[in-house]
C-alpha cells in the first residue's frame, strides 16, 4: 500500500516537472564548459536547429563523470535524449546501466587515433591530456611525468577530482599507466604540488588563468585557444617522455532518446562538418569526424605526444572504483 | 515493523485513548509527519544496507577512518579555539558593564547565528582568501605569497567565527547569574582581579563551560557547508561532506549508508554526553541582563580588556564587513535581471515561507497537544505529553544531510530524485527548525493557557473567538520569532539542496555554490550579500514584531 502510494506520488511529481514530450524537441545532457557562451553549445544548437527545425535544449552538469552519475540516478525516467561528454574510460560502465541504445548511424566518417569500433557511442572529438604551464611563471617545466611528481612542491598544479571529472580520471589513469602498482607512492609525492582538486575542468582552468597556480591539467590543444583568441604563446602544453594519456569524447542515445527520431539525426549531424567545424575553436579539441574547414594553423604549433597511453574500456570499468579508492586514501592523508 | 508503522500504531493508540480531541489529533498528525520523514530516511538506509551489506562493510577502509578522525579533530580544535578565547572575552565584557557600545557588540555577537553558513564562508574568503582584502598585508607578513585559507585553517576560522560569539554569550549569561552580593563582598574585601577571577568568576563560568563546549562541539561535528566550501580536497573532509560526495560524486549508496550510520552514532553519542552535562542544546537568543557589579578595574586591566573586546569585535565584524564590501563590487544591475538569479530567489523565498509555516504549525500542534494531554491523567496521555514535549528536540540527532541521504537512496530507483527537491527542502528544514520554534512558542503558549483556560471555560469563549481574542495577542510575538527563525534556516539550507538540487530546482545557496565553484567570485559575493540581507531583515522584523506583541 505504502509502496503504491509512493509510486503514485512519484508519478504525480514527475508529471508536474516534466513537460509533455514534444516530438520536435531534443534534450542533451552535457558538461558545463560545452554550454558556456564561448563553448560549442550555442553554435551547435543554432546549426542543428536550422537543419532539423526543432528545439535543442542543453542541460549542463558539472563534468563527464557527474554526467554519468546523474543519468544513473534518473534511470529510465531521464529527460535526456542524448548524453554528450562521456569518454572511453566511462563507456563500459555507461553501457552496463542499460540506459543506452545502439546509435544506428553510419560511423564511416569517424576518425580517432587507434581507430573506432563501438555501436553505441559515437566520438565527437579527442585530444591528449597534458600539463599546461604558464611560461612567464615557470622557467623549467617538467619534461616527464616523473619530473612532475618529483619536482619542487612550491610550484603548484591544479588538478580535477576523478570522481566527477573526466580530466581528473584521465590523470589518475595516466599515473596508473606509468607507475602501475607504485601509483599510490607517486600520488603521495605529487599531492604536495597540488594546489587544489576541483570538481570539474572549467574550475581548474579558471584558477590557472587567474594566476593562482603555474600549472594545470588540461589538454595538448588548450594553448591553441590562447594563440587564437588572445594572440599569446605564454601558455604551453607539455608532451611528457612517458607519453600522454588520450581522451576520446563520445555521445550516445538513451532509452528515452530511442523514442525520439531527432536523437539519431543529431548523432549523424555530429559526425559531419556542421558540428565538427565548430569543435576545434570552441571546445579546443581535435575533430573526430569530417570537416570542411582546415584546422587553424595554431594547432600546428602544439606539441605532438611521443606515445599515446590508453587503457581499454574494460580495464577501466573493472578497476575504476578500486583505483579511485586508492587515490582517495592517499589524498585524504 | 518499520519505524513509521510503529509510530502509526502508537499514534492510533493515543487516539483511542484520548478520544477525538482536536488538539490531540493535530499533535498526533504532526508527530506522524515527523516520524514519516525520519522513518522514511531510516528505511532507505536500512534497505540499502541489507541489499548491499558487503558494500556497506567494504566502506570501512583507511579513508573512512581518516575522515572520522578529521571530523573529530577539527571539532576538538574548533571547540578549544572558540571556548578558551570566549572565557577571556566574556570576562572582559562582564567586568565592563558600561563599555561603549557594549549592547551593540552583544547584538553583533548574535548575528553569526542568523547568518547562513555559506555567506559566512564567503565573507571569510573575501577577507582572508588568496585574493582576499587582507591578502596583500598578509603576504607581506608571511614573507611570501599568502597561501589562502583553504583546508583545516579555513574550517577553523569559520567555526570560530560562528562559535566564539556564541560561547561568549553563554558564558556571559553564566557570569550574570552571580548575585550582586558576591560582587559587593569581593569589593569590600578588596579582592584583586586575579582573586575575583579565581573565587567568583571562574566557578560561575566553569559550571556553564561543559554545556557551552559541548554545544560548540556538536555544531562543529555536524558542520556541512563550511567544510564543503572551505575544505578544499579530500584531505579536509568530514563525515557529512563524505556522505554528500558518496552520493553525488561516487554514486556509492552502500558507502553513504555506512557514513550515515556513523554520523548518527556520533551525534547520538555527543547528545548523550551533552545531556549528562546538562547543556542547553537549543540556543537561547536572549540578551543578558546586567546586574550592578561593584568592580573598579585598574587602568592596566581596563586597557587590556578593551584590547580583548576590540580584538574579538574585529574578528566577528571582519568577515561581515568583507561580505558587504565584496558584495557591493558585484554587478547588481546584471545580477538582479538574470533569470537564474530571479528564479533562485523566488524559489528560495517560497520554499522558506512554506517551510516556516509548516514548522510553526507543527510546533503549535505539539504545544497544544502536550497541553491537552497534560490535562488527562491516563498513562498513554502522559507518554504522549512527553513525546510531544521533550521528545521533539531529539530530531536534532539526525542532521539534515542524513535525512536527505536516506530519502535520496530510497527514491533513487524511482527517477524522481531531482523532482522532489522542493518538498525535501520544505519538510527537512521545517522539522530541523521545529525544536527552536517550539522553544520560542511553548512558554508563551503554556503561560497563556495557564492564565486563560479556566476563565475562557467559565465565560464560554472557545473556537475562533478564543483564538482571535485571547490566544493570538499573546502568541503572535513568539510566532513571528519562530517564523523568522525557521525562514532564515530554510533560506540558508545547503545540505538538502546540495543533494537534491539540479538545473531544474535551484535555490540561492545552490546558485551561490555553483558560481563559487566556477570562480565567478563577484557574482558569488553579490548573491551572498543578497542572501545575508534577506536573513537579517527577517530576524530584524521578527525582533520588531515580537517586541510589539510582547508589550
Amino acid at each position: 500500500m505504502r509502496k503504491k502510494l509512493l509510486s503514485l506520488l512519484v508519478i504525480a511529481s514527475a508529471f508536474s516537472v516534466l513537460p509533455a514530450h514534444a516530438q520536435d524537441k531534443l534534450t542533451i545532457y552535457t558538461y558545463d564548459s560545452f554550454t558556456a557562451e564561448w563553448g560549442p553549445g550555442p553554435q551547435v544548437e543554432k546549426a542543428f536547429e536550422a537543419e532539423c527545425a526543432c528545439d535543442v535544449e542543453f542541460v549542463a552538469v558539472a563534468d563527464g563523470v557527474a554526467l554519468l552519475n546523474r543519468l544513473k540516478l534518473e534511470g529510465e525516467s531521464t529527460r535526456a535524449d542524448i548524453v554528450l561528454g562521456l569518454d572511453t574510460n566511462l563507456t563500459n560502465e555507461a553501457k552496463a546501466t542499460g540506459l543506452f541504445v545502439r546509435a544506428g548511424i553510419d560511423q564511416a566518417s569517424v576518425k580517432v587515433p587507434g581507430g573506432w569500433s563501438d555501436d553505441v557511442f559515437v566520438p565527437y572529438d579527442y585530444a591528449h591530456f597534458a600539463v599546461v604551464y604558464d611560461s612567464e611563471k615557470l622557467a623549467n617545466p617538467p619534461k616527464s611525468l616523473h619530473e612532475l611528481v618529483d619536482g619542487d612542491p612550491n610550484e603548484k598544479i591544479v588538478l580535477q577530482d576523478p570522481r566527477t571529472s573526466t580530466p581528473g580520471l584521465g590523470m589518475l589513469l595516466w599515473i596508473k599507466s606509468v607507475y602501475g602498482a607504485n601509483a599510490p607512492e607517486a600520488w603521495a609525492k605529487l599531492r604536495n604540488r597540488v594546489l587544489t582538486v576541483t570538481p570539474g575542468w572549467s574550475e581548474a582552468y579558471g584558477l590557472f588563468t587567474k594566476g593562482e597556480a603555474p600549472m594545470v591539467l588540461s589538454y595538448t590543444t588548450s594553448p591553441a585557444y590562447h594563440m587564437v583568441a588572445e594572440d599569446t604563446e605564454r601558455y604551453k602544453a607539455l608532451a611528457f617522455e612517458e607519453g600522454n594519456y588520450l581522451q576520446i569524447e563520445v555521445a550516445g542515445i538513451t532509452t528515452t532518446g530511442a523514442k525520439n527520431p531527432l536523437a539519431a539525426k543529431f548523432l549523424a549531424f555530429m559526425t559531419g562538418p556542421g558540428f565538427q567545424d565548430i569543435i576545434p575553436e570552441t571546445n579546443w579539441m581535435l575533430p573526430a569526424g569530417a570537416t570542411d574547414k582546415p584546422l587553424n594553423p595554431a594547432f600546428g604549433k602544439l606539441p605532438e605526444p611521443t606515445k599515446t597511453l590508453l587503457f581499454s574500456a574494460d580495464e577501466v570499468a573493472a578497476n575504476r572504483k578500486a583505483w579511485i579508492d586508492e587515490w582517495l586514501a592517499v589524498m585524504s592523508r | 515493523m518499520s519505524q513509521d508503522t510503529q509510530a502509526t500504531a502508537q499514534a492510533d493508540g493515543f487516539l483511542v485513548a484520548t478520544g477525538s480531541d482536536g488538539r490531540l489529533l493535530a499533535g498526533a498528525i504532526a508527530l506522524l509527519g515527523i516520524a514519516v520523514l525520519i522513518g522514511g530516511a531510516i528505511l532507505g538506509l536500512l534497505l540499502e544496507g541489507v541489499r548491499d551489506f558487503g558494500g556497506a562493510l567494504a566502506a570501512f577502509d583507511s579513508y573512512l577512518f581518516r575522515i572520522v578522525w578529521f571530523t573529530l579533530w577539527q571539532a576538538v580544535l574548533s571547540t578549544v579555539l572558540s571556548v578558551v578565547p570566549a572565557i577571556v572575552v566574556a570576562r572582559a565584557l562582564s567586568r565592563h558593564p558600561t563599555f561603549p557600545g557594549r549592547a551593540l557588540i552583544l547584538r553583533l555577537f548574535a548575528l553569526p547565528l542568523a547568518l547562513p553558513a555559506i555567506v559566512a564562508a564567503l565573507g571569510i574568503l573575501a577577507l582572508l582568501g588568496r585574493a582576499g582584502l587582507l591578502a596583500v598585508p598578509l603576504s607581506a607578513l608571511s614573507g611570501g605569497t599568502w597561501p589562502g585559507i583553504y583546508g583545516l585553517s579555513g574550517i577553523l576560522v569559520a567555526h570560530v567565527f560562528f562559535n566564539l560569539p556564541l560561547a561568549t554569550r553563554l558564558l556571559l549569561e553564566a557570569l550574570d547569574t552571580v548575585p550582586s552580593d558576591q560582587w559587593r563582598l569581593a569589593s569590600q574585601l578588596g579582592m584583586r582581579s586575579l582573586s575575583t577571577f579565581r573565587l567568583i568568576e571562574w566557578p560561575a563560568m566553569r559550571a556553564a563551560l561543559p554545556g557551552a563546549a559541548g554545544l560548540v562541539f556538536m555544531l562543529c561535528v555536524t558542520s556541512f557547508t563550511i567544510v564543503l566550501t572551505l575544505g578544499g580536497g579530500p584531505a579536509a573532509t568530514t563525515l557529512e561532506v563524505a556522505i554528500y560526495q558518496a552520493l553525488r560524486f561516487d554514486f556509492d549508496p552502500a558507502r553513504a549508508v555506512t557514513f550515515t550510520v556513523l554520523q548518527v552514532a556520533l551525534t547520538v553519542l555527543v547528545m548523550l554526553v551533552l545531556a549528562r552535562l546538562g547543556a542547553n542544546t537549543a540556543v537561547d537568543a536572549n540578551l543578558p541582563v546586567t546586574r550592578r557589579k561593584f568592580i573598579s578595574p585598574g587602568y592596566a586591566e581596563r586597557s587590556l580588556n578593551a584590547g580583548i573586546i576590540l580584538l574579538a569585535l574585529a574578528f566577528v565584524a571582519g568577515p561581515i564587513a568583507a561580505t558587504v564590501v565584496a558584495g557591493l563590487s558585484a554587478d547588481f544591475a546584471r545580477l538582479l535581471t538574470e533569470p537564474a538569479v530571479r528564479q533562485a530567489t523566488t524559489t528560495s523565498i517560497v520554499l522558506a515561507i512554506l517551510s516556516a509555516l509548516l514548522s510553526v504549525m507543527v510546533a503549535l500542534s505539539l504545544a497544544a497537544a502536550r497541553r491537552a494531554a497534560a490535562a488527562k491523567r491516563s498513562k498513554p496521555a502522559r507518554v504522549f505529553e512527553a513525546v510531544a514535549g521533550t521528545g521533539a528536540g531529539f530530531v536534532l540527532v539526525v542532521p539534515p544531510i542524513v535525512i536527505g541521504a536516506g530519502w535520496f537512496i530510497l527514491l533513487r530507483h524511482t527517477g524522481a530524485v531531482f523532482a522532489v527537491a522542493p518538498a525535501m527542502v520544505v519538510f527537512v528544514n521545517a522539522v530541523m527548525a521545529m525544536p527552536f520554534v517550539i522553544r520560542a512558542i511553548r512558554p508563551a503558549f503554556d503561560a497563556a493557557a495557564e492564565r486563560n483556560d479556566r476563565l475562557c471555560a467559565q465565560l464560554g469563549i472557545s473556537g475562533w473567538n478564543r483564538t482571535r481574542l485571547i490566544d493570538w495577542p499573546a502568541l503572535r510575538g513568539p510566532i513571528a520569532t519562530g517564523l523568522a527563525f525557521a525562514m532564515a534556516l530554510s533560506l540558508g539550507d545547503l545540505g538538502v539542496i546540495a543533494l537534491f538540487g539540479s538545473d531544474a530546482v535551484q535555490t540561492l545557496p545552490y546558485l551561490l555554490l555553483a558560481r563559487m565553484g566556477s570562480y565567478r567570485t563577484d557574482d558569488a559575493a553579490g548573491l551572498a550579500l543578497l542572501l545575508g540581507l534577506l536573513c537579517l531583515a527577517l530576524i530584524f522584523l521578527a525582533d520588531r514584531f515580537g517586541a510589539k506583541g510582547a508589550s
